[in-house]
């Protein structure tokens, strides 16, 4: 019997490579949309598929450090890959202009916001994580195949959303500033880095004691490499912001540019 | 004239020489715990990974400063590197927050995370009296120059 993850996430991914492609392209063509983008975002595919489809996905059932792998390239890697391809401001150069608009009316509301403030990003990021590993949702996410499907969906929607409010360059109406936001990405890395040494004696439901003791290494060292990544980027676009600019001064002729 | 919100202020004296010690204290948090990973767990392996005696509130000490210290080091640098565009690199205040950074580090990690915490000691099936002094006496040393540097260069500044 074919499961339905079988063809679930292959379908899926060729769907968004193709309609990517469909709307990427034109601009491309006329100058407006960068290649560089284009990249990154057809590699955050490839690092998806890599932990969605093939012998990743069909080993990491029994195996918690095979899983672990799995986690680190979806929910950690690809939505940095993704964050920093700007899907949301490809969408609104896409779109006509009265949707265009009613996009960014939507981006602007209340829930968009809070949604993606850094801190409801974070709690459903590393909240997440915790329910899965220290629940009986880890071993029923291997039994039943659509909830496996949600679980991943999850992961990578909370990792995006967690991504695009630290370091992502979209439009974000009502970011917080950076020292906010960067006690919160420490916050936000410690625990996942808390939950990694956790799970070395404290294995998920369903895992043999002492099994999870390579899984919880991975998870720990392999997200250090993924956090060094965010905290080399955020820390760029900090030093890029802040760059010393010619004071503004008001001069007679109404610019305020200080003609020096 | 005030810039619009976000952007950096214009460097001030007082902003610059409080850049300069935050620079130094990151990194040298960032230092003491990249030295801690490096030689104690991964080259001599005195440390663990893990210690089966190991408190809850010892992971969450340690998952936090793990983070931390990673974030410590590059936020320390990319703040050098912009004291360095705006030639406003103090060398003996940036140095003084550095060694402050690393011995209140080594002391909070000597005295609260390992035996407050029970993390995990720094040796095991040893003697830990002359470690634990070793450790904390290091640690003390370095705080107390760090200290008296930064006063010295309070007052060069000063002057």
């Amino acid at each position: 019997m074919i499961s339905p993850t079988d063809w679930f996430w292959p379908l899926s991914l060729t769907l968004l490579a193709i309609g990517y492609a469909v709307v990427a392209l034109p601009l491309r063509r006329c100058g407006r949309w960068p290649g560089g983008r284009m990249v990154l975002f057809y590699a955050g595919l490839v690092v998806m598929a890599a932990a969605l489809t093939g012998p990743l996905a069909a080993r990491s059932h029994g195996d918690l450090t095979v899983h672990m792998a799995g986690h680190l390239l979806l929910a950690m890697l690809a939505p940095v890959l993704l964050a920093l391809s700007a899907p949301m401001t490809l969408v609104l150069r896409a779109l006509p202009v009265s949707g265009a608009k009613r996009l960014v009316r939507w981006l602007r509301s209340r829930p968009a916001r809070v949604m993606t403030h850094p801190v409801t990003a974070a709690t459903l990021n590393v909240g997440g994580l915790w329910l899965l590993y220290t629940t009986d949702l880890y071993p029923l996410m291997h039994e039943h195949a659509w909830l496996g499907v949600a679980v991943h969906l999850h992961l990578l929607a909370a990792g995006y959303l967690f991504t695009h409010a630290m370091i992502g360059i979209d439009p974000a109406p009502h970011r917080p500033g950076w020292t906010a936001r960067a006690v919160v990405l420490v916050l936000a890395l410690g625990a996942h880095s808390v939950l990694a040494k956790y799970l070395f004696a404290h294995p998920p439901a369903g895992v043999p004691a002492g099994a999870s003791e390579a899984g919880s290494r991975l998870m720990y060292y392999g997200g250090d490499a993924v956090h060094l990544l965010l905290i080399v980027i955020f820390c760029r676009q900090w030093f890029h912001a802040s760059r010393p600019r010619p004071e503004y001064r008001p001069t007679p002729d109404g610019t305020g540019l200080a003609g020096d | 004239m005030s810039m619009p919100a976000r952007t950096e202020r214009p460097a001030s004296p007082a902003g610059l020489a409080n850049r300069n010690l935050l620079s130094g204290l990151l990194l040298g948090i960032g230092l003491v715990a990249f030295i801690d990973e490096a030689v104690f767990h991964q080259i001599l392996h005195w440390h663990h990974f893990y210690d089966r005696s190991t408190t809850n509130a010892g992971l969450v000490s340690d998952g936090l400063f793990h983070a931390f210290s990673f974030f410590a080091t590059v936020a320390a640098l990319f703040l050098f590197a912009d004291l360095r565009r705006r030639d406003g690199v103090q060398p003996r205040r940036w140095l003084a927050g550095i060694l402050i950074g690393v011995g209140a580090f080594q002391l909070y990690d000597g005295l609260v995370q390992h035996k407050l915490l029970g993390l995990h000691e720094i040796r095991y099936g040893v003697d830990l009296l002359p470690y634990d002094l070793g450790w904390n006496v290091a640690a003390l040393a370095v705080l107390g120059a760090g200290l008296a540097l930064l006063l010295r260069s309070g007052r060069t500044d000063r002057a």
